[in-house]
């Protein structure tokens, strides 16, 4: 199974449910030109579920940085939710953990948009 | 296996048991690989939380050989081996590219480095297996090794 993303709106927050593997190819381009069609409607804050993240390559950790840097860069923000221990893992390996803010309850997540 | 010519069947060489592929340099080959590599890792009794982590550095490998070795190049392929011994589960990838230089690759680590969009695959891959290590072919290609130890139980 490849990457299935959908878009939900909790307040001003824009919640992104990604569920299945966001690898090199489909996966990992669906991702980015999700975020970049976001960011060109102007929704910056947006929050990644990756609760249902099957499985996370190189490629997909690259995204998840591209994605942050282009919606910061663009005075927005984007922070995770539910990370598998597979996706904590990477991230603490790659020392990327540190670098996104990470939640595991949404309406705090949502939250701390404010 | 979707894809790649089978060019040796299981054989056994006294007691190393080796499957052997050539693939094709697509997208396509890099999730026949790892589903290879998989099965046999399943096989040879590799631990669950040791299977992901072949599958991934398996991965990685396929898509620098894929992608940077061979540049998707349709007449170039990709030769993966696969072997198991009582005390180790060995993959090969051989791709048929101009090589890289693996001693100068920029530390993904490096605060500098944090935020660049790529350049963790082989990073990653030495993190998840016990032994790697990267050859150059004649005349061309580089051949990796990931090597995972078997624990006898």
């Amino acid at each position: 199974m490849s990457v299935k993303l959908s878009t939900r709106q909790v307040g001003d927050v824009s919640v992104v449910d990604v569920a299945g593997r966001i690898t090199l190819g489909e996966g990992s381009s669906a991702l980015r030109d999700l975020l970049r069609e976001m960011v060109g409607k102007n929704q910056k804050k947006i929050l990644l579920n990756l609760g249902d993240v099957s499985y996370i390559d190189s490629s997909g950790i690259g995204e998840l940085v591209s994605g942050f840097t282009t919606v910061t860069n663009q005075g927005g923000q984007l922070k995770l939710l539910n990370l598998t221990k597979r996706v904590k893992d990477l991230l603490q390996i790659t020392k990327l953990y540190t670098v996104f803010d990470v939640h595991d309850d949404e309406a705090g997540a949502v939250r701390s948009f404010a | 296996m979707r894809r790649g010519a089978l060019i040796m069947g299981k054989n056994s060489r006294g007691d190393t048991e080796t499957v052997e592929r050539f693939l094709d340099s697509t997208l396509e080959s890099v999730d026949d690989a790892e589903e290879l590599a998989l099965v046999e890792a399943e096989k040879a009794g590799v631990p669950e939380d040791d299977l992901h982590k072949i599958a991934m550095a398996v991965r990685e490998s396929m898509v620098n050989a894929v992608v940077h070795g061979n540049r998707y190049n349709a007449h170039k392929k990709v030769h993966l081996s696969v072997s198991k011994t009582a005390r180790e589960f060995v993959v090969r990838i051989a791709d048929q590219g101009d090589g890289f230089d693996y001693d100068n690759l920029p530390d993904p680590l490096a605060h500098e480095n944090l935020l660049r969009h790529s350049g963790r695959g082989i990073f990653l891959i030495k993190a998840f297996m016990d032994d790697f290590q990267v050859r150059r072919l004649e005349p061309a290609g580089t051949e990796v090794t990931l090597v995972k130890h078997l624990v006898s139980k």
